[in-house]
This record gives C-alpha cells, sequence and structure tokens, in this order.
C-alpha cells in the first residue's frame, strides 16, 4: 500500500564513505615553481567541511607579489623548458598526470565531497572520472595539433591565467590545465577559495608527475588574487568560469590589452518537455537537471517548461521523484543532495527562495529533513511561474526549480530564448523532427535532446551571449589556447 | 556623373548638366537620409565638392540594429546554398558597376590604375565569399567521440548581429571585407563605412539592393567614427562588434563598453592588398553541441 509521504515507503542505513585513507594537511602554501612555498603575505585562510562547519585546513592567501613569483616562474619555464620541448614529450607529461589521478581516484572524490559539499556519489563517479579524462583526451593532442587546424600553424599563447570556481573544484581545473598544457602553453591556476583542496592535491600529483618545474603553478586566494592575476601584465590569456558579474569586470579590466579571454559564465537553461515525449524519463532529466551538484552548475536545467497538456502528469512525477531524494552527509553513498557549498551561497539561495514566495508562486519543497548542522537547502520547485519573475530570470546556482507552462513550439522558443544567457538548453519529445527544430533554433551553446547535464572532453562546452564566449572541450576548446598566423 | 568637376565645367557650356546622385544611407533594405538631418562635406581629390553625406547619428544606428535584428533569424535560416547565390549575385551585380566605381575612387583620390585594381580585387573578395557559404559548417563541424552512450556534434551558428566600422584604409575592399564574412555566416550586419569614402559604401548599397539580399540583412551607415564608438560598444542587442584598424585607446573603450552585455569584440588590422580569409566567417560562429543518447552501444563505458 502506497503511504502518504513518499519517504518513509522506506529508510536507507547509512552508507558513509571511509575517510581513513586520505591525507589533508593542516595548512597548505601555495604552489609556484615546483614547490609549495609559504606565501609572501604570511596570511592564511581556513577552509571548512560545508556538512560540518568543521576546519578541514588552512589554505595560504596570494597576494600580488605571490601572483608576480608564480608568473614569473610561469614565465621563466615557458621560454626555457615547456615551448622548447618536443610535443610528443609534452603529451607524456599530460597522459602521466591522467594516471597518476587515475591510481588516485577515490582519495580525491572523498577530498571533494568534504571540501565541497557534493555528494560522494557524484565526485567518485563524475567529478574525478571526468578531470582523468580531461588530461588523458588532451594529452594526445599535443603533437596533433596541426591536425586539428590544417593550414592555421597553431603556437602556442604563453603564460595562461586561469580563475575557476566552487562547484566542479577538481575538474574546472582539469579542463583548464589539460588544453593548456597540450596546446604549449604554461600555467598559473587559481581555486575558488571556499574549494582549493583538490586543486592544491592536484598540484602534489602534478609534482610528481614530474613535469619540469614552473609549468604549472597553483595560487590560492579570494577575489583580490583573482584581480591580480587578471591584471599581471606579463599574462598572455586568461579563461575565466564563474559568475557573468565577474566575467564582465574581467572583460571591462582586459579592454584594450593584448590578452585573450575566454568567459564561461552563467546561465539559467531552459529545460523543454513536449506532451509526447516518455514523461518518466523526463522527469529524470528534469532531477537530473537542476539537481545535480545541488544546482550549483552554470548550466543547470533551472527554467522547466512543461507542455501544458502534460503539465498535471509532470507535476505529479516530478513531486514524487523528489520526494524520495535523500539530502544529507556528502560522504554518504546513498545521499542525492549533499551541503550547500558555502554559507554565503546558502543566503544567496534562500533569499531567492523567499522572493518567490513574496513574489506569489506556489512553492514546493521535498525531501527529508536535513542534518542541524552544515549549509542546507531543500530541493525546491516553484510552480506556475511568470516568464518576467525575478525567479525565472536570475541564474540562483542552487536546488530551485521554475516551472513554467506553453502550448506552441514558437512560444516555447521565444520563452527559452528570451533571457541575456545562452549556455545551455534541454529538449525532450519522441520526435527527431521536432528536437532538430528546437535545438537548431534554442540559442545555447550546449543543447541536451532527450537527456541533461552531460559532459565530455571531447565535447565543446561553453555559452551564447552573456554566457560568455569561447568552447572549452573537444578542438572548439583547444583553439582557445592557440595562436595563429 | 563619374567625373563630375570636368564634365560640369563642361556641362554649363553644353546645357547638358549631370543628374548628380544624393547618397543617403541604407536601412532595412531602404534609402533614408539620417533622422538627425546633418551632413558632412565630401571633397573630391581637388578639393571641389563631390556630394553631401549624411552624418549618422546614434538613432540612425539604433533603427539600423531594429532592422538587422528583425532580418537574422529568417537570414540564418536561409539554405546554405541560398545565401551563396545571394553573396555570389552581389559580385555579379558589382562586377557591371565597373566604371561607376573606379571613377568615384578616382574622384575620391586613387590613381586609374589603383582603382582599377581594388575594383577587380573587391569582385574577387566577393566571389571567394560566396564559395564559403556552404562550405564552412562542413570544414569546421565536428562529431565528437564522447565515451558514453550518445551521439554529439557541433556546429557553427551565426552569432548574431554585427556592428562593425570598415577600414579607412581602402574604398571598397575593406568595406566588402566587413560586410560579406558575416552575412556569409548568417549575421546580419550594420557597418559604418570608411569616413574618406562614404560614396563607395553607398554605392555598394546599391549594389547589395539589387542582388536578392534580404531587407535588414545589411545596413551601412556613413558618419565620423568618434560620435559612433560608444553607440556601437554599447547597445544591448548587438552580439558582436568588429572594429577594423582602431586606435588603441579607442579599442580600449569599445571593449570596455562591451563588456556590459559580453560583447564578441574583434580588433582587426587591415593588411594591403585584402585577401579572403575563414577567420573572418568563423570568428562571428558560436559553436553550438548538440547531444542524444544511443541506445545501448555495447561496449561503450566510460570506465576507467
Amino acid at each position: 500500500m502506497a503511504k502518504k509521504n513518499d519517504t518513509n515507503t522506506w529508510s536507507l542505513s547509512p552508507a558513509p564513505e571511509s575517510t581513513s585513507h586520505i591525507r589533508i594537511d593542516k595548512k597548505y602554501d601555495l604552489f609556484i615553481d615546483g614547490k609549495f612555498t609559504p606565501p609572501q603575505s604570511k596570511k592564511y585562510f581556513k577552509t571548512i567541511n560545508p556538512a560540518t562547519e568543521e576546519v578541514l585546513a588552512e589554505i595560504a592567501d596570494a597576494n600580488e607579489k605571490d601572483v608576480d613569483r608564480a608568473v614569473k616562474a610561469a614565465r621563466k619555464a615557458y621560454t626555457n623548458v615547456w615551448s622548447k620541448m618536443e610535443p610528443k614529450e609534452r603529451a607524456k607529461y599530460i597522459f602521466r598526470i591522467a594516471r597518476l589521478l587515475q591510481e588516485r581516484a577515490r582519495e580525491f572524490a572523498v577530498i571533494e565531497s568534504m571540501d565541497g559539499g557534493k555528494p560522494i556519489r557524484e565526485s567518485r563517479d563524475f567529478d574525478v572520472p571526468t578531470a582523468a579524462a580531461h588530461f588523458f583526451y588532451h594529452a594526445g593532442w599535443a603533437d596533433k595539433l596541426e591536425y586539428a587546424f590544417p593550414a592555421k600553424k597553431p603556437k602556442s599563447i604563453g603564460v595562461v591565467g586561469q580563475i575557476i570556481p566552487w562547484n566542479f573544484p577538481l575538474l574546472m581545473a582539469s579542463w583548464k590545465i589539460a588544453p593548456a598544457l597540450a596546446a604549449g602553453n604554461t600555467v598559473v591556476l587559481k581555486p575558488a577559495e571556499t574549494t582549493s583542496l583538490t586543486a592544491l592535491k592536484l598540484a602534489e600529483l602534478i609534482r610528481d608527475s614530474g613535469i619540469p618545474d614552473g609549468v604549472v603553478n597553483i595560487i590560492t586566494g579570494a577575489g583580490e588574487t583573482g584581480k591580480a592575476l587578471v591584471e599581471h601584465p606579463d599574462i598572455d590569456k586568461i579563461a575565466f568560469t564563474g559568475s557573468t558579474a565577474v566575467g564582465k569586470m574581467i572583460q571591462r579590466s582586459l579592454a584594450g590589452t593584448n590578452k585573450k579571454l575566454t568567459l564561461e559564465l552563467g546561465g539559467k537553461a531552459a529545460n523543454i518537455i513536449f506532451e509526447d515525449a516518455a514523461l518518466d524519463q523526463a522527469v529524470e532529466g528534469i532531477i537530473n537537471g537542476i539537481f545535480f551538484n545541488q544546482g550549483h552548475v552554470c548550466c543547470a536545467g533551472s527554467r522547466v517548461f512543461v507542455q501544458e497538456s502534460v503539465v498535471d502528469a509532470v507535476t505529479r512525477r516530478l513531486e514524487h521523484r523528489m520526494n524520495s531524494l535523500i539530502i544529507g552527509d556528502p560522504l554518504d553513498k546513498n545521499t542525492d543532495i549533499g551541503a550547500i557549498n558555502s554559507k554565503g551561497q546558502l543566503e544567496t539561495v534562500n533569499k531567492y527562495l523567499e522572493l518567490g514566495q513574496k513574489e506569489g508562486f506556489e512553492m514546493f519543497q521535498a525531501g527529508n529533513e536535513p542534518p542541524k548542522k552544515g549549509f542546507w537547502c531543500k530541493p525546491t520547485l516553484f510552480k506556475n511561474v511568470a516568464q518576467s519573475s525575478i525567479i525565472s530570470k536570475e541564474e540562483i546556482f542552487g536546488p530551485v526549480l521554475v516551472m513554467q507552462t506553453f502550448r506552441t513550439i514558437d512560444e516555447v522558443i521565444d520563452k527559452a530564448n528570451n533571457t541575456p544567457y545562452g549556455l545551455s538548453a534541454g529538449v525532450w519529445t519522441d520526435k527527431g523532427s521536432k528536437i532538430f527544430n528546437l535545438t537548431s533554433r534554442l540559442k545555447a551553446g550546449v543543447v541536451w535532446a532527450n537527456t541533461f547535464n552531460k559532459f565530455d572532453p571531447t565535447s565543446p562546452f561553453g555559452g551564447y551571449k552573456e554566457s560568455g564566449f569561447g568552447r572549452e572541450g573537444g578542438i572548439q576548446g583547444l583553439s582557445a589556447y592557440l595562436k595563429f598566423d | 556623373m563619374a567625373t563630375k568637376k570636368s564634365s560640369e565645367k563642361k556641362s554649363v557650356q553644353s546645357a547638358d548638366l549631370p543628374i548628380n546622385k544624393t547618397y543617403k544611407l541604407f536601412i532595412n533594405g531602404a534609402f533614408p537620409r539620417t533622422e538627425s538631418g546633418r551632413y558632412f562635406q565630401l571633397d573630391d581629390a581637388d578639393g571641389n565638392f563631390m556630394a553631401n553625406i549624411c552624418l549618422s547619428s546614434r538613432k540612425d544606428f539604433r533603427n539600423s540594429v531594429v532592422a538587422a535584428r528583425s532580418a537574422q533569424q529568417s537570414w540564418q535560416d536561409r539554405a546554405a546554398f541560398n545565401k551563396s547565390q545571394i553573396v555570389y549575385r552581389i559580385a555579379e551585380m558589382l562586377d557591371q558597376k565597373r566604371d561607376l566605381f573606379v571613377n568615384e575612387m578616382i574622384q575620391m583620390g586613387y590613381s586609374k590604375s589603383a582603382s582599377d585594381k581594388e575594383f577587380t580585387a573587391a569582385v574577387d573578395l566577393v566571389v571567394y565569399y560566396a564559395g564559403w557559404c556552404d562550405k564552412y559548417m562542413q570544414v569546421f563541424s565536428n562529431v565528437n567521440p564522447v565515451a558514453s552512450s550518445h551521439f554529439n556534434f557541433s556546429v557553427p551558428e551565426p552569432t548574431g548581429i554585427v556592428a562593425t566600422m570598415a577600414s579607412e584604409k581602402t574604398a571598397l575592399t575593406g568595406i566588402i571585407q566587413a560586410i560579406i564574412p558575416p552575412i556569409c555566416g548568417g549575421n546580419t550586419v550594420v557597418v559604418l563605412s570608411a569616413e574618406k569614402y562614404p560614396a563607395t559604401a553607398i554605392s555598394f548599397a546599391e549594389v547589395l539592393a539589387t542582388s536578392d539580399v534580404p531587407a535588414g540583412v545589411v545596413n551601412i551607415l556613413t558618419g565620423k567614427r568618434a560620435e559612433l564608438y560608444s553607440h556601437f560598444a554599447s547597445h544591448m542587442d548587438v552580439n558582436a562588434v568588429v572594429i577594423w584598424d582602431a586606435e588603441k585607446a579607442d579599442a580600449k573603450n569599445v571593449g570596455a563598453l562591451a563588456a556590459d552585455s559580453v560583447k564578441r569584440t574583434h580588433f582587426y588590422e587591415s593588411k594591403t592588398p585584402v585577401v579572403g580569409n575563414p577567420d573572418l566567417i568563423m570568428n562571428l560562429q558560436e559553436t553550438k553541441t548538440t547531444w542524444h543518447p544511443i541506445q545501448n552501444i555495447s561496449g561503450s563505458k566510460s570506465g576507467y
């Protein structure tokens, strides 16, 4: 007999992943010129586990002088070693990093979940394997660049500054570093201040790979550190993933310089469900689209558009499915929704929850009661949301879905495209011709048809309009780290 | 009409007064005057009056963007073969008007041989790009071998509306280089002609108007760069800004304003002679990647 409260139909025993085999140092210095060195700032900040609010380690706060040291090391390595190395040798180092990462995959997955709050199921099955795959894929390009860009004489750019966000810390680091190295550049990378640990563990692993000193430098810190990196005169290219607001600041600050720039910014993706879709699969797609990684995903399917004729059926199934989501300990293998990455982000998400209710929309929240300590947000659905409402216009970056309805194809295309963003979109229908009509009309860099939130190193990722420019992954992603005649 | 100065002198005596052309703007397929009512005087190479040229305003630019936006999707949706034929038709129409363009260029200071050369290069350039319309997508698309059971492919798609300023260095190839590559790629264009060579730019608009180029796909303004830089860079419905031969300070200002809506910006230095380059098409393309599941391919697992 079905019980009224779906969450009570069964309960699962705790199944926590062991943390006994991992090593987190008390204090992490900056990885510059192949060595961990204390910051000239002499300052450190704490990184915490967002699920427990316990301090995990102290992280060096790099100042302008530290940034300068890192850029100098990268320049020296570029000029003296990396740009002169035979491409096939370059490739071998990158392959080696891929293998080292695979060997230590479980350790990286556990630390990623501890530092960032994401469920171990995701860090173990998605973040870490995909990160390794990025090194593996890009390694092989190092000595084949002329085939990727025939008649264009590809050449490395020089020293690349890379700034990454906190939602996929290791994966972002990997998909930034791997193509940069394969193209023959040296790197200064800054992870986000709430999630530095796996980038620093990656630095250990890069050191172990024997790659020449200074080819990869990893410096930690917050916005000021990033600003110093962007503005450093000896940087040849900036690759940034993060918010649209910061992306605009960087674009402004680089105006008139010769520095190249690629931006992967925010999104507010439409996930469109037609009446002829396989509804159970579509509901899984909605769930995966918005609740993957607590909705901390720039390409999250945060606006779902459901055709009017099936809105009741979809809503019923969606609420039922949301009720079965397990929220809690990120290290538990059964957890679906982990912790919100930081207190600040939780406040942002909560602000939108209040706003959505104040705007008068019906809010549905599901899932079990989250733990007392830590930062949590229950999976949330706003129904019958207006196109003009703030919660359907602004990126929330949390487990918050807004639902709208539509009648015709033209209507949903207009609604889906009516946003300054254009990173991703989803379409669910059984009809092939409809899929191609939609996928060619949606102004988005990645379109998932009858699937959502899929990523691969061979597949270019990046946005239209205010979601940024340039691609990461695939041949297009490689071109962002090269210059041509 | 062409060598106006000498013919006018003659005409006074022969009572054979030439009909001088009024140079107007080209917006949404029509030839309006600037809404501002302003003009600047174009003198010929000898310093004599040649024409009054429209001094375009912000409002002209904004009207052009409206026209370009409403034309964009249907232009993008035209078959590549159709776009290719239309661009080739531009070359056909242009080639008919050699005397007109050569004489205009001579008036604006070109030597006879230089203007002949410029004209021939211009026609060749249009023909070159006409051929790219139905090829760049094949050359620059990919099927991506993803590790999961999905079919995944990436294709170029037009960025949208391109606001561009043509090089001051050439009378015809410069503006062609600013207009033709973006439209080959399915974009629509608002272009400011070279301040120095507005006459050939507007005569080129007459070519476009008779080449089956749909209204709004190309909009041509004449005027001063300094007045229009900030409007080109800051308009929120422009997707890309392309400035040929910008001064460094101007590039900085344009780049900073363009960031407000994350516009794609390109600052190109023109080379003479102008030669075709597919990068000018591809730099105004977005990459769209589409995923679709494939029913169970055996052995395609992403495990390690």
